[in-house]
């Protein structure tokens, strides 16, 4: 029970980490395949948010007299993941874009159909 | 068979994670560069948002980086989709619910609005160009949803990224000249926690407002545009 405490947020970015690998291992279609991966970002910004986090901490904003710097938590993952959330957004964006060539091109999503896919 | 075989393999990568994250205490202080980051940012850089002085002063290098990355996207996927034809004249779209219509015609203003403010004041309060950028996009996704017939300018949406870009850029060659590192703060860094403060970094962080808000936009524009 100590150990979930201690690791529930770990066990979390995680487990999404790994509901998306599923879905792009497992799946077929080509769209579920782009939102597992779009999960597993998810995932890894979560876990490094996690990272950054020390307890008790407030977001490291100077905003009002009488913030301490000991009780904030750390800024650099977090300035990491705020870009990393909109580039994401964009690649997602163009995967979907290169789905729908592909369905105009061979007419199908399922990834077993399409001719030249080896995997 | 597929899924057994995804099974095992994410179990045995499950497994190297967890061995791996046992050493990785939650709750800690673990990087020390943010220590010094959260000691010193204020006093080097005039932004009292931490994050804001990593993202645009410590690490503005990588933030270029990461907005080519961006621009990348935003070009492959114009290359993508720019051969399929405009959609043809008799094609029929369903038109939005009346609800749906008048929320674009009140919240657009407003979204734009909050938008600016929050790329504006991304030295001061939690927010920035990215954030205010993805809202001023969303605003021009429900114009695409709920305000018929209206579209963003594609000439425009261009130089407005292009602009964004370049300041960035430019701001970054002068403190190149001036001082001795790529973007040197040169202007003068003022009280913390007002509006004129901490020097080039509120031009930056509005550069980047404009150059994401424009660009997604325009992804926006691509995808609902020229596939209906």
């Amino acid at each position: 029970m100590n150990f979930l405490s201690e690791y529930i947020y770990y066990i979390g970015a995680f487990s999404l980490i790994f509901i998306g690998l599923f879905i792009v291992l497992a799946k077929k279609n080509l769209i579920k395949v782009i939102i597992g991966l779009s999960i597993v970002d998810t995932g890894i910004n979560l876990f490094l948010i996690t990272l950054g986090y020390i307890r008790g901490g407030t977001a490291p904003v100077f905003s009002k007299p009488g913030l301490k710097a000991e009780n904030m938590v750390d800024p650099v993952p977090q300035a990491l993941v705020l870009t990393a959330i909109v580039i994401g957004v964009a690649v997602l964006a163009l995967a979907l874009t290169l789905a729908i060539k592909l369905y105009k091109h061979y007419g199908t999503l399922n990834l077993r159909k399409i001719k030249e896919q080896k995997w | 068979m597929r899924k057994l075989i995804s099974l095992i393999l994410l179990v045995i990568i499950a497994g190297g994670i967890v061995l791996s994250l046992k050493e990785i205490p939650f709750g800690i202080s673990k990087i020390k560069i943010g220590d010094y980051y959260i000691k010193k940012g204020i006093e080097e850089t005039g932004a009292t948002n931490i994050v804001t002085s990593v993202v645009v002063s410590y690490r503005g290098f990588d933030t270029l980086g990461e907005i080519t990355i961006l621009f990348t996207a935003a070009i492959g996927l114009s290359a993508v989709l720019g051969t399929y034809r405009k959609r043809k004249a008799g094609e029929k779209v369903e038109p939005p619910s009346f609800i749906v219509k008048t929320g674009c015609r009140f919240l657009f203003p407003i979204l734009l609005l909050v938008g600016a403010y929050i790329f504006i004041h991304g030295h001061l309060t939690p927010g920035g160009g990215f954030q205010g950028g993805a809202i001023i996009a969303s605003a021009f996704l429900l114009m695409y949803l709920g305000c018929e017939g209206k579209r963003i300018n594609e000439n425009t949406s261009i130089v407005v990224e292009v602009l964004g870009a370049l300041t960035f850029i430019v701001l970054g060659i002068i403190g190149l000249t001036i001082g001795k590192d790529f973007l040197f703060n040169f202007l003068p860094k003022g009280e913390p926690n007002t509006l004129l403060s901490a020097g080039i970094i509120p031009v930056i962080y509005i550069a980047i407002g404009f150059k994401v808000g424009s660009e997604l936009a325009g992804i926006i524009d691509h995808l609902i545009e020229k596939n209906q």
